[in-house]
């Protein structure tokens, strides 16, 4: 540091003289530009890999049987014994490995400066509030591509391959373009209508189909004191997991496409008009709980567990994450969205289910094969019943829910996707645009829609202008229905 | 010997001017290069875009949003933190009816309350912001039962849910729990004016309002300008965003529709979850460029000819 260069001063400098300079120099001649680029952002990391193991049968994708893997698992609302269990099953295989798990909420903040760094760890549930963008990593390269475990024998079955064992669209979700699937969901999530039967049977009345006979439920709720809906108000964005489907049961699934490829105009089509006024006459006709802008997810659920609203749209993590307020014979059962009435250019049964718990392994994990031989594990049936059985929730792999008591929420929503058969529908601007479908189209356009502060016309207009910007703003990476 | 004082001076301002260098002057230097860059956060590579996210900035409306609700909170939340802070501390300590045995004294019960006014500051500014969303809940919190139970059912606002209601709320928070840690300093600022001067007025008929502006307010300048400069920068940073951050409506926080955003907020949103680190350096360079603003001002406006007793 400067400070050296004092005493080689020629006497008779002043003392303020002297100070200055001794400031200068402290603050200025460190910082040099070269220094600046290499500090904080780290640098390119280190590129080494460990070596490929023996290809066996046991050992499709050449795990390396000693190299140590590095597993971080976001503790939400599934916990992390399901993982646990899994590590231990990786562990019984690879004897020699030493396997590092640790989970946390925070996976943001864990993490992300190790992916600065370069050194992030071999498997990651990048998970919760805290998810990091899987748009900016793919974009940025930073994510390995899963398609050798797709391609590997699955666990139960070698004579199959772990992509003819999972659901419907999963792989699909974990592509961006092209190609290369970034991202493997492990939790299986249905979305749609969530009520009590019991709730709805002392009404008197079945699920509604069409909306006129939402309304009719709706209003005999009423004449009891009970608001017909509710749904998270700080969150607005729970309202399309029954509002996206219903548009695509009244548009045809198109319309969700052009919304996700952010075509001009997307918004407009008269299907999202329709469905729009549909929910707007819910706030107009006095159907929605009272307060219901104000409640966050837990309150809004809380409130519907207790009986004051009929139906909220939610995803099946709702029978975990309400199961302490949620009354024992509350007997919950999951519908796709009612459509408007029998002209819907898809049938009843229409609903959105997808992925949950993205895992990734980054492009600058050490242990890349041993990331994806852990999700192979994961994704055998034990593992997956594993799952199943002690967070009521389906996992990626097709089946695995024989033999297992499912809870009425989890039975509910198996009928409903048997139900929907191919009917399934995905809209991905959830996961390609978080801040366009969260903050914009949730809280800036639906939100306020539903509190009656603007009206179907404005929340289209408005909707379409942030769709607009987002197509327009190049520092979002833009993606398109392949 | 001129010679070894320097060295002298030199030995003891090295260290600190070398931490504070490295751990204050640097990231700003830092933070101000890596907004002219395009850097995600979320990898080490990025190169330079020269001006890009400064001309980004001036057309991105909700930056103008968190701008405008931010400076409005650093305007007000001052000037009513230390307005009913001075009002109380001169009630506790002054205000009193004069009793025997002391011409000078607070009002009856002054140390419950100044217990009272401190509570907030001992809880953490995360719980005060959860306690207040359970508050201001619609449905079931306090307020509009409180308002029920006084007949006021037609009155049932939805407090974080409404636009023109949210950000006075967290406003509402924030003066709550800043008001006492000022109360409390000001306390003290007053308990060492001399009596003296109390009784010199008292005996002239002066009355409490004329007390407090000629004696009170004047020998306490000093303590309520770096209150003004400190409640202003809890405005500006920390507190605000927590508060925000945990109670208004949004994924972060920050609505409904964008009504309660704030620069801090803001930033937080852009480098994490967003991924665009860079521009978020350019929103915190705005973010410094507004506090240093706001200091010179109070510092200009503050300045007053020190007054001894």
């Amino acid at each position: 540091m400067g400070s050296t260069s004092a005493h080689n001063n020629p006497e008779g400098v002043g003392r303020r003289d002297l100070i200055k300079r001794t400031a200068a120099l402290g603050l200025i001649s460190v910082p040099t530009m070269s220094f600046l680029s290499a500090c904080a952002s780290g640098d390119s990391g280190s590129e080494e890999k460990v070596d490929k193991g023996k290809k066996t049968k046991e050992n499709p994708l050449a795990v390396n049987e000693t190299a140590p893997l590095e597993i971080v698992i976001f503790d939400g609302g599934f916990g992390t014994k399901y993982a646990e269990d899994a590590k231990a099953i990786y562990e019984k295989n690879f004897p020699k490995a030493k396997v590092k798990f640790s989970s946390t909420q925070k996976i943001q903040s864990v993490l992300q400066p190790r992916f600065n760094q370069g050194t992030p760890p071999d498997l990651i549930d990048n998970s919760g509030a805290e998810q990091m963008d899987m748009g900016v990593l793919v974009g940025k390269k930073q994510l390995s591509d899963l398609t050798p475990l797709l391609d590997a024998p699955s666990v139960d079955d070698p004579a199959k391959k772990v992509r003819d064992t999972l659901r419907p669209g999963i792989v699909e979700m974990g592509q961006f373009d092209g190609d290369p699937v970034w991202i493997m969901y492990y939790a299986y999530t249905v979305y749609g209508v969530w009520y009590s039967q019991k709730a709805l049977e002392s009404l008197d009345a079945t699920y509604p189909e069409t909306w006129d006979d939402m309304l009719a439920v709706c209003a005999k709720a009423k004449k009891k004191g009970i608001a017909g809906w509710t749904y998270a108000g700080k969150h607005p964005y729970y309202i399309p997991f029954s509002l996206y489907p219903m548009i695509a049961k009244v548009g045809g699934v198109e319309v969700l496409d052009a919304i996700d490829n952010l075509e001009p105009n997307a918004w407009k089509h008269p299907a999202v008009k329709t469905c729009f006024e549909a929910y707007y006459e819910l706030y107009k006709k006095g159907y929605i709980l009272k307060g219901t802008p104000g409640l966050d997810h837990i309150q809004s659920q809380t409130a519907w567990t207790e009986g004051k609203a009929l139906f909220i749209p939610n995803g099946s993590w709702v029978e975990n994450e309400a199961a302490k307020t949620m009354p024992k014979d509350f007997n919950l059962a999951v519908n796709a969205p009612s459509g408007i009435d029998s002209s819907d250019k898809m049938p009843f049964g229409t609903i959105w289910a997808s992925g949950g718990e993205p895992f990734i392994v980054p492009a600058k994990a050490k242990n890349t094969d041993g990331g994806m031989e852990q999700l192979r594990i994961m994704l055998s049936e034990a593992s997956s019943k594993n799952f199943t059985a002690s967070v009521k929730s389906l996992t990626a792999f097709n089946g695995g829910t024989d033999g297992i008591e499912l809870t009425p929420g989890l039975k509910s929503g198996v009928a409903a996707l048997e139900k929907a058969g191919t009917n399934v529908v995905n809209p991905r601007i959830q996961d390609w645009y978080v801040a366009l479908q969260k903050e914009k189209i949730g809280v800036g356009g639906l939100g306020e829609m539903m509190a009656g502060r603007l009206t179907p016309v404005e929340a289209i207009k408005k909707i379409q202008g942030y769709a607009d910007e987002a197509a327009k703003d190049d520092n979002i990476q833009h993606y398109k229905h392949q | 010997m001129q010679h070894g004082k320097y060295r002298f001076i030199v030995g003891f301002l090295t260290a600190p001017l070398a931490i504070y260098g490295l751990f204050v002057i640097w990231p700003f230097i830092q933070s101000i290069y890596y907004s002219f860059t395009d850097w995600s956060g979320l990898s080490p590579e990025f190169k330079m875009v020269g001006f890009k996210n400064y001309t980004r900035l001036l057309d991105d409306e909700v930056f103008w949003k968190s701008l405008q609700h931010s400076v409005m909170l650093v305007v007000l939340l001052p000037l009513v933190t230390l307005t009913m802070a001075l009002f109380f501390a001169f009630m506790l300590n002054v205000g009193g009816r004069r009793r025997k045995n002391a011409a000078i004294a607070g009002v009856r019960g002054s140390a419950f309350y100044k217990v009272v006014y401190f509570f907030p500051q001992v809880l953490s500014i995360a719980i005060v912001a959860l306690l207040f969303q359970f508050a201001y809940n619609p449905n079931s919190g306090a307020i509009n039962s409180a308002l029920k139970a006084i007949g006021l059912d037609s009155v049932q606002p939805d407090w974080l849910g409404d636009p023109d209601l949210a950000l006075w709320c967290v406003f509402a928070v924030l003066v709550w729990c800043t008001v006492g840690f000022f109360v409390v300093l000001f306390s003290a600022g007053m308990a060492s004016i001399p009596k003296d001067y109390y009784e010199a007025a008292l005996l002239d008929g002066a009355n409490r309002i004329t007390t407090f502006f000629k004696i009170t307010l004047p020998l306490l300048w000093d303590t309520v300008q770096s209150g003004w400069a400190y409640v202003g920068i809890l405005a500006l940073g920390a507190e605000a965003f927590a508060v925000v951050q945990i109670m208004t409506v949004g994924p972060n926080g920050g609505g409904p529709d964008y009504s309660t955003t704030v620069l801090p907020l803001y930033v937080y949103q852009k480098a994490f979850r967003d991924g665009q680190a860079a521009y978020a350096t350019t929103i915190g360079v705005a973010l410094l460029i507004v506090t240093l603003l706001f200091v010179a001002v109070v510092m200009k406006l503050g300045r007053r000819e020190r007054l001894e007793y």
